[in-house]
């Protein structure tokens, strides 16, 4: 079996006291496996992404990423450049004035050097069709455009493991059918978060649904 | 409602367009610096054709001038009556040159920029200010302003329209003040709530607290150059018409 990259020992995660999400969650995500994550809204989907990079951190159990027991701040600045996170609204995650910033943002928060940064984004670009949209102002694109910008800020990264919060939400079918190919082509281990059932079928190898704040494994 | 404010006057034709923004910008605050501090009426008259000068060289048309200057001169056109009829007969003369020096110079400084600063677009105009060394929060504040501007502007249009198909319609009262009440504060909320949310994305990215730029912008011998001797002469002669003035 391959090695594990993130595993989740007995975890506990409430909001407030009377808003408990995650009860004794385990899980595990191992080399070269691509994971749906299911359930309803509301039910901890995206908490358990955040926890994965330390955007929240548990109430209760340890939370394992790369081998090592991620705790602190400072532990969760590998793990962050490491493991890509694409937001839900593309809004939240492009936050600079044109797409090539925003994509270059990352690898200059590595301390890469300007020239090489140039580069990475040139070759992200060209690697999702999104040639030539370096200086295009991120407010005027489509939501479609919005989306694979966000996801080529998150490879610019080089990251190691994919966490895709509803990629597919409010994209039309030829989008989707885009978005879909090219995460097929992606070689890195990934979450997904999806409601829509053809998208998740054909994008992941298993999938687990979520219900009273622990994981399930979904037999399809 | 704020539609035109971050889109820029330029035509793509002019001159202007392809010089280095940061010299443009330096000349604009020197330039607007001599004329508001000038004290005789030549220089601030040479100043004022100064500006004409570069709104027509940078060819924007009439009628954007006119709405971007429409503002200041109904303050000036104010500024002007109460002057005059506020001061005792014998001052009217002293009112009026001061309702008169007050128009020139403001007048002078708002065209400049506006040739020189308005052509920018917003983006430009942040970059070469950071680049500028301004502040870095200041700097990093303007462009998370240009890019935010919109996505709040499209909420708050959401939140007007959520509430007009509900049948509201704004009137002189109660209760349409609580709505306005409730939607500017909804407005905060939830800027406050993407802010956070955008934080989070940027600590996902490696943010750690410094702002790195990618752009850098090419100082060209060919067109920068001569710009800059010419704002420099330009400077320098209203300086020199201010000096003459003053012997």
């Amino acid at each position: 079996m391959n090695e594990p990259l993130i595993q989740f020992h007995n975890i506990d995660f409430a909001y407030s006291p009377d808003r408990t999400v995650l009860r004794g969650c385990n899980f595990c995500l191992r080399q070269g496996e691509r994971v749906a994550l299911l359930g309803p809204n509301g039910c901890g989907k995206t908490t358990l992404l955040h926890l994965i990079v330390g955007l929240l951190r548990p109430t209760n159990g340890r939370v394992e990423v790369f081998g090592k027991v991620r705790r602190g701040e400072t532990d969760f600045h590998e793990v962050r450049r490491r493991v890509g996170l694409l937001f839900q609204d593309a809004d939240d995650q492009l936050f600079c004035p044109t797409v090539a910033e925003d994509v270059a943002f990352g690898p200059l928060n590595l301390g890469k050097p300007r020239d090489e940064v140039r580069l990475i984004v040139a070759e992200t670009l060209k690697s999702l069709g999104l040639n030539g949209f370096e200086h295009r102002v991120t407010n005027h694109l489509s939501g479609g455009e919005k989306r694979l910008v966000s996801l080529a800020a998150v490879l610019a990264m080089r990251p190691d493991v994919l966490l895709l919060d509803e990629p597919d939400m409010g994209l039309d079918d030829a989008v989707i059918e885009r978005l879909l190919k090219l995460i097929l082509g992606l070689p890195q281990a990934l979450i997904v978060i999806s409601h829509n059932r053809s998208f998740w079928t054909e994008l992941t190898t298993s999938a687990l649904e979520m219900r009273e704040g622990n994981l399930f494994v979904q037999v399809p | 409602m704020f539609k035109h404010t971050l889109h820029p006057l330029h035509s793509g034709r002019s001159l202007l367009d392809a010089i280095d923004p940061r010299a443009k910008i330096l000349f604009a605050a020197t330039f607007a610096i001599v004329v508001a501090l000038a004290r005789t009426m030549p220089t601030m008259f040479a100043g004022l054709a100064v500006a004409i000068s570069l709104v027509v060289v940078a060819r924007i048309k009439i009628g954007d001038v006119i709405r971007r200057l429409l503002p200041l001169e109904i303050l000036l056109i104010l500024l002007a009556l109460v002057l005059f009829w506020t001061v005792p007969a014998m001052e009217r003369r002293d009112g009026l040159r001061l309702a008169t020096i007050a128009a020139l110079k403001a007048n002078a400084v708002l065209l400049g920029s506006i040739g020189l600063i308005g052509t920018m677009d917003a983006v430009t105009l942040g970059h070469a200010l950071a680049h500028l060394h301004i502040p870095q929060k200041l700097a990093q504040l303007l462009l998370f302003m240009i890019r935010y501007f919109d996505v709040l502007n499209r909420e708050y249009a959401r939140l007007r329209a959520a509430a007009k198909v509900r049948g509201f319609r704004p009137k002189m009262n109660g209760h349409t003040y609580r709505t306005f009440g409730h939607l500017v504060g909804m407005l905060l909320i939830r800027g406050f709530d993407r802010s956070e949310r955008t934080l989070a994305a940027m600590k996902c990215r490696g943010f750690t607290g410094k702002y790195y730029m990618l752009d850098h912008f090419a100082f060209s011998r060919r067109r920068d150059v001569p710009f800059c001797i010419v704002a420099a002469t330009i400077v320098s002669l209203l300086v020199g018409i201010e000096w003459m003035g003053w012997l």
